[in-house]
């Protein structure tokens, strides 16, 4: 099992560093960290000492190996926009990104576990056919159109709840955190139900495909054969087996998950990373914009690696593997 | 006298989206307390079909459609559904092909033997294990205490498949149904976990029905012996007296087939031809276009399976006594 | 006339005749492709003409609503375009980028998975754990990704005017990695069996080989993939688009017109982001079931009730 965490870790690493050059790549030749620093209303004379100076005119990978030094100790440059450290105004944004994943994830898997199963279990039931077919018509619709269309039913014209931003926010620390007010709850509704609509069919579909194969297996047909009552056998011998397909599946799914926050959080102009992110993007915010792409690409090799130790735990057999 | 169990004309049918398809025929046998009875033929035949119905577990689509499966005095073909899980891995034991595929790779052996005492048992956990480690011993595992905390995966397939074998002796059943239990295993293990099974059926005085293709397995391990073509049995009788002296020509042809056979001097014969599948079963006798013996009734007409006193058993033939005269 | 006999005696036609939902979904993407494609001939009105376009027209709301017009049938947009026109234009626009890229996904993710499966070895496991890795991004953020940085590279205004080669190239670039690995995983199993080894032993070359014997074993698996992946492209257009990443207002697609009319959603213009949306819905819905249907159709093994 260490072994096994070690190879992840350092593939983990691996990965971070490809990421890391393809940033500097595109900060390389798009960026303009003169520009970012003091603007545009300085000579151009002026502008050559300053990019001699900074080390612009450095080899490619002099330069790299200097980003990537300083990009580990957590400074990837100065946002041209708000004038701040990147970083710094990310780590600013990110728990509204955060607690809107978590919220939406709860969603999911409260609702994608058992309804995946029961539609695994009773494959011809009506209400199963109604599942499938609902979830099939859910991950047809895009993102925003659902985002959209809940705004319009839920706040245009109901006026139930509102359309955009987080509401109050209550701080602990530097968090500020809509989870703890009934004004933060409400705005947080529609946003995360958008964010869950296509995710959780697809693991519904998932969960219930895994299942009924496993039900098919003969260690489900023995397990039957041993007389144990139907609950034991799906939701200890049937279930624990859907769950190591399912895990795999859904550590992947997280980064469709950072691209579904930054459609949501457009649509209902929530203040996290995603809305940061198209804002950059429209102000040619270079800097920032890669500070972004390292920071997703922190969180995905992070959540992939956990994913993958987590899997290994409740997997024997790679627990075994891992140790010899 | 009261059989233990007793298959009356029992059909087996898959309903399949075009029509049903009968895997088994109207089969009829009955077993008696500690008796150990072979059940033979070709893949296809319905012999696993026939073992599983006895707990009702046939694979979806397949279901009994006719007949009665009488066990200690109750129609297993018309328990509800928790009499029928009482009665599995109780009083009714199976044993599968495949010891690789048969335990739960993500739960340890004492998890999977526990369970199954749990299931029908008022017994403590503590009681449970020791019971599982009693029965350990039992089948000759070395050091028990340390596989019940180990996954499958950790044991070779001889040993998963002892465990098997003690799982299905742990609550003390009255009859073991054995699918193929050696098929899976290397040649050598197979002996092993033979004698193991015939040793523990006999001290136990279990009944076993042993589903098999392979004739040396049931001569080794029965007393007596079905031997089923195209979802029918052609002929039931002692094991020593079939084996030895086979009436149904299909019978006969198993046999000779087999190397070394007393009955095979020349060459190693073959039946012609393949069995039937369940879509192509041809009308009467099932086995008539490739008999070497057939006559036109065979073409129209079904034999029924009828006891011969001259042969001392049950054969599914027109031929009937002419049998005797003919020899392969 | 050997092949059409052959297509019509296939097991793929006998249950497709079978299954009503494949035949409804096929009907309605015939007639939505076929819509969006004669849409100059049949479209009342011509979105990209912006003379024939009055700002007075804007935000009228579909003709059976107070206010609407039997001229204008759907009603109009936030700039007085026929709604109608607009979107069967649009929808052109989404199908040509959706089957473009998937065409262009499909020819990178064949290479490298033919290469890939092929070589084995330093290159093959390089080549599929970047695969994993983008797969792992998500198809639809390594999109918004490029998209982005090609924006930010290229300057908005030559992004918008070349918009469609850019969107073909992106969500070409962002999806290949689903073609290569089915690509690969058939070649691997090819590869095993004994023609493949016996042509290699009579000395043919590795193209030949792949072209010849290994290619024609890959197209069931990619044609099932092509059908999702139509659907999956049409998505991704869309959801760019939408970011504004993609296809601009003055030649917009079913994604840019939902963007469009999202500002007006307040106001209680609902019609131009809804209509849009149906047809969106309604393309990738019977692309998706069909694709299910084929899937389940040319993979026995999940062939069952």
């Amino acid at each position: 099992m260490f072994a096994f965490t070690v190879r992840r870790i350092i593939q983990g690493v691996f990965v971070m560093l490809v990421i890391s050059f393809l940033c500097f790549t595109i900060q390389h030749q798009i960026g303009d960290p003169v520009r970012d620093i003091v603007g545009i209303s300085v000579s151009a004379d002026e502008r050559e000492a300053l990019r001699d100076k900074m080390g612009l005119n450095d080899p490619f990978f002099t330069q790299y190996v200097r980003f990537l030094g300083k990009a580990v100790q957590g400074d990837v440059g100065m946002s041209f926009f708000f004038k701040r450290p990147a970083l710094q105004v990310i780590l600013s944004k990110a728990p509204a990104t955060l607690e809107l994943v978590f919220v939406s994830s709860l969603i999911i898997i409260f609702l994608s576990v058992p309804l995946g199963i029961y539609c695994a279990i009773n494959p011809r039931s009506i209400l199963s056919r109604i599942i499938m077919g609902l979830s099939i018509v859910g991950v047809s619709i895009p993102v925003f159109l659902t985002a959209i269309m809940l705004i319009y039913i839920f706040s245009v014209e109901l006026r139930w709840l509102p359309s955009f931003g987080r509401g109050q926010l209550v701080y602990i620390g530097g968090w500020g955190s809509g989870l703890l007010s009934l004004n933060g709850l409400k705005h947080l509704i529609l946003p995360s139900i958008a964010l869950s609509s296509i995710m959780l069919p697809l693991f519904i579909r998932l969960i219930r495909s895994q299942m009924m194969e496993v039900l098919e297996t003969d260690y489900i047909k023995f397990a039957w054969a041993k007389g144990l009552h139907k609950k034991r056998i799906w939701y200890v011998h049937a279930f624990k087996n859907t769950l190591l397909p399912v895990i795999t599946v859904g550590g992947v799914q997280i980064g469709t998950m950072i691209a579904f926050t930054i459609l949501t959080e457009t649509v209902f102009q929530w203040q996290g990373l995603g809305f940061l992110f198209i804002e950059a993007v429209e102000r040619a915010d270079t800097t920032l914009l890669v500070a972004y792409l390292m920071v997703v690409g922190i969180i995905f090799v992070v959540v992939n690696t956990i994913v993958d130790i987590i899997y290994g735990l409740v997997n024997p057999m790679v627990r075994i593997q891992g140790s010899q | 006298m009261q059989h233990l169990l007793q298959l009356e004309d029992v059909v087996i049918r898959f309903a399949l989206r075009f029509g049903d398809l009968t895997a088994v025929d109207g089969v009829s046998f009955a077993l008696d307390k500690g008796q150990r009875l072979g059940l033979v033929g070709e893949s296809g035949a319905g012999k696993s079909v026939t073992g599983f119905s006895i707990i009702n577990l046939i694979s979806k689509p397949g279901y009994i459609a006719s007949g009665r499966i009488l066990f200690e005095g109750r129609d297993l073909a018309h328990l509800d559904e928790e009499e029928m899980r009482d009665i599995r891995g109780n009083r009714i034991s199976m044993i599968f092909q495949d010891p690789m595929m048969t335990l739960n790779p993500v739960l340890t052996i004492g998890e999977q033997m526990v369970e199954t005492l749990l299931a029908h048992r008022k017994f403590t956990e503590d009681e449970c294990r020791d019971r599982a480690l009693e029965t350990l011993r039992k089948v000759h595992i070395p050091s028990p205490e340390k596989r019940l905390s180990q996954y499958p995966h950790e044991l070779s397939g001889g040993m998963r498949q002892r465990i098997v074998i003690a799982i299905a002796l742990l609550a003390d059943p009255a009859l073991i149904i054995a699918d193929e239990p050696s098929t899976a295993l290397d040649v050598t293990i197979q002996a092993e976990i033979l004698d193991l099974l015939l040793e523990l059926c006999e001290s136990e005085k279990t009944a076993l029905i042993l589903i098999t293709h392979d004739l040396a397995v049931v001569s080794q391990v029965t007393e007596t012996i079905a031997v089923m073509y195209a979802g029918k049995i052609v002929e039931l009788g002692s094991t020593e007296a079939v084996i030895h002296t086979p009436m149904h020509p299909y019978t006969r042809g198993l046999i000779n087939a087999l190397p070394g056979s007393v009955h095979s001097e020349r060459r190693l014969n073959q039946i012609p031809g393949m069995m039937p599948s369940l879509m192509t079963i041809p009308p009467g006798c099932s086995f008539h276009p490739r008999c070497e013996y057939r006559m036109e009734v065979c073409r129209h007409q079904v034999p029924d399976l009828r006891y011969y006193e001259s042969f001392g058993r049950e054969v599914a033939c027109h031929l009937g006594e002419g049998l005797f005269g003919r020899s392969s | 006339m050997d092949w059409w006999r052959r297509f019509r005696q296939s097991f793929l036609l006998y249950s497709f005749l079978r299954d009503s939902v494949a035949i409804a979904c096929s009907l309605i993407l015939i007639v939505l492709v076929l819509v969006s494609f004669l849409a100059p001939l049949i479209a009342p009105h011509n979105p990209y003409d912006s003379s024939s376009i009055d700002i007075l027209n804007a935000e009228m709301p579909p003709m059976w609503m107070d206010g609407g017009s039997p001229e204008f049938i759907l009603g109009t947009d936030s700039q007085g375009r026929d709604m109608l026109s607009t979107l069967l234009y649009g929808m052109r626009v989404s199908i040509i980028i959706g089957c473009l890229a998937v065409l262009m996904q499909a020819f990178i993710g064949v290479v490298i998975g033919l290469i890939s499966g092929y070589l084995g070895g330093r290159i093959d496991s390089f080549l599929m754990r970047m695969a994993d890795v983008q797969l792992s991004f998500s198809t639809m953020m390594v999109a918004i990704f490029l998209g982005a940085i090609f924006q930010e590279a290229f300057g908005v205004g030559l992004y918008e005017q070349f918009a469609v080669p850019m969107l073909v190239i992106i969500i070409g670039l962002a999806e290949w990695p689903q073609y290569a690995r089915t690509v690969r995983a058939s070649v691997l199993a090819e590869k095993k069996k004994e023609y493949v080894e016996a042509a290699r032993v009579i000395g043919l070359r590795a193209q030949r080989i792949m072209g010849r014997h290994i290619l024609p074993n890959t197209v069931s698996p990619v044609l099932v993939i092509s059908t999702v992946q139509v659907a999956n492209a049409i998505m991704s257009e869309a959801a760019l688009s939408f970011l504004g990443l993609g296809m601009p207002v003055t030649r917009p697609s079913l994604g840019s017109l939902i963007n469009s009319g999202f500002e007006y959603i307040f106001s209680g213009s609902w019609w131009i982001t809804l209509f849009p949306g149906i047809f969106l819905v309604l393309l990738i819905l019977v692309i998706n079931l069909l694709g299910d249907w084929l899937r389940d159709v040319l993979n026995p093994k999940l062939y069952k009730g």
